[in-house]
């Protein structure tokens, strides 16, 4: 049977989603998108100022994409509503938002009271609401009580490439939390996309580490690889570890 | 007259229509969401808004985000 995601009233094969900041281009953007067969795609607003010919990026989103707002530049929940209530007026079809309320700007770590505060009226206008948040599993459990569709830990500050730096506590959220747990932010490498897995995580979000690599369509695949094989090892269910060796050849007594 | 347009001040002729507005900025209606005074006006309604001094207007559209 296939290993579907079911989340904001779709069936996702793919957990890579990827953010689409950052890419040099969009058309590099769209390739790296398409090798990876991303299904989940996150885009932001702005103010488009007058004469501005430059290019839609939604005409390089992939159509099977389900695009997936960011309220980035939020301060509050406030203003993350009325990002979000923008944002489908644009894209009616689309409600999926990713709360991102942030007063950080030396870390862009969340503010979670402000994202659960956005998260409940979003919830109550129908969105399917993505919250960022710094990993706390009672904040978990009230972002499920309030609507949320999943939770989005944060492995380290975004942009940062450090990796699960969280890892015990977003470990704890795959466990307990009755919801996907997302990992978003700071993910610099597949293999700690495709630890986030192993861990129990539903899916990850990655944007920098894919879009300033070296070759960021081969990394696009990479990073969905990785995931794939997370995923996978995750269901397997993962051996139990030992500090004494286990010989996994049979010690046969006939050289003694 | 002045108006704000995106936090910026702009001169504009009076009674200039806000649909005549994005017209004159050669934007395409399919890709942006108009905020006229902190309301979102649905694109069928640009036509019948007469824009006012000191209004504010934010022309808004998606782009690249993590």
């Amino acid at each position: 049977m296939e290993d579907l995601l079911d989340i904001g009233g779709k069936l996702i094969a793919n957990r890579l989603f990827i953010g689409t900041g950052k890419f040099s281009s969009y058309a590099l953007m769209r390739s790296a998108l398409e090798s990876a067969r991303a299904q989940i795609v996150t885009v932001a607003l702005r103010r488009v100022d007058a004469g501005s010919k430059t290019e839609n990026i939604l005409d390089y989103i992939p159509k099977q994409c389900v695009i997936m707002l960011n309220t980035s530049g939020a301060r509050n929940a406030d203003e993350a509503v009325r990002i979000a209530r923008l944002a489908r007026a644009i894209s009616p079809a689309s409600n999926w938002v990713k709360i991102e309320v942030i007063r950080d700007n030396k870390y862009l770590l969340p503010d979670n009271l402000e994202t659960l505060k956005a998260t409940e009226i979003l919830s109550q206008e129908g969105f399917a609401v993505f919250p960022y948040m710094s990993p706390d599993l009672s904040m978990a459990k009230r972002m499920m009580d309030a609507g949320a569709a999943c939770v989005m830990p944060l492995g380290s500050p975004i942009g940062s490439n450090r990796g699960i730096k969280t890892r015990e506590l977003v470990e704890i959220m795959a466990r307990e939390v009755k919801i996907p747990v997302i990992v978003d932010a700071g993910l610099g490498s597949p293999s700690e996309a495709c630890e986030c897995m192993e861990l129990g995580c539903a899916a990850v979000l990655v944007n920098t580490a894919i879009a300033i690599a070296g070759d960021p369509v081969n990394m696009a695949k990479a990073f969905s690889d990785a995931v794939g094989a997370g995923r996978r090892a995750y269901l397997a269910g993962l051996a139990s570890d030992s500090k004494q060796a286990n010989p996994s050849s049979p010690l046969t007594g006939f050289l003694r | 007259m002045i108006i704000k347009i995106n936090g910026r001040d702009e001169i504009i002729a009076e009674k200039l229509k806000l649909s005549a507005l994005v017209e004159s900025k050669e934007l395409s209606s399919e890709k942006i969401v108009i905020e006229h005074n902190f309301a979102i006006i649905p694109k069928e309604k640009w036509q019948g808004i007469t824009l006012q001094v000191n209004d504010q207007v934010e022309i808004i559209g998606f782009m690249g985000g993590g």
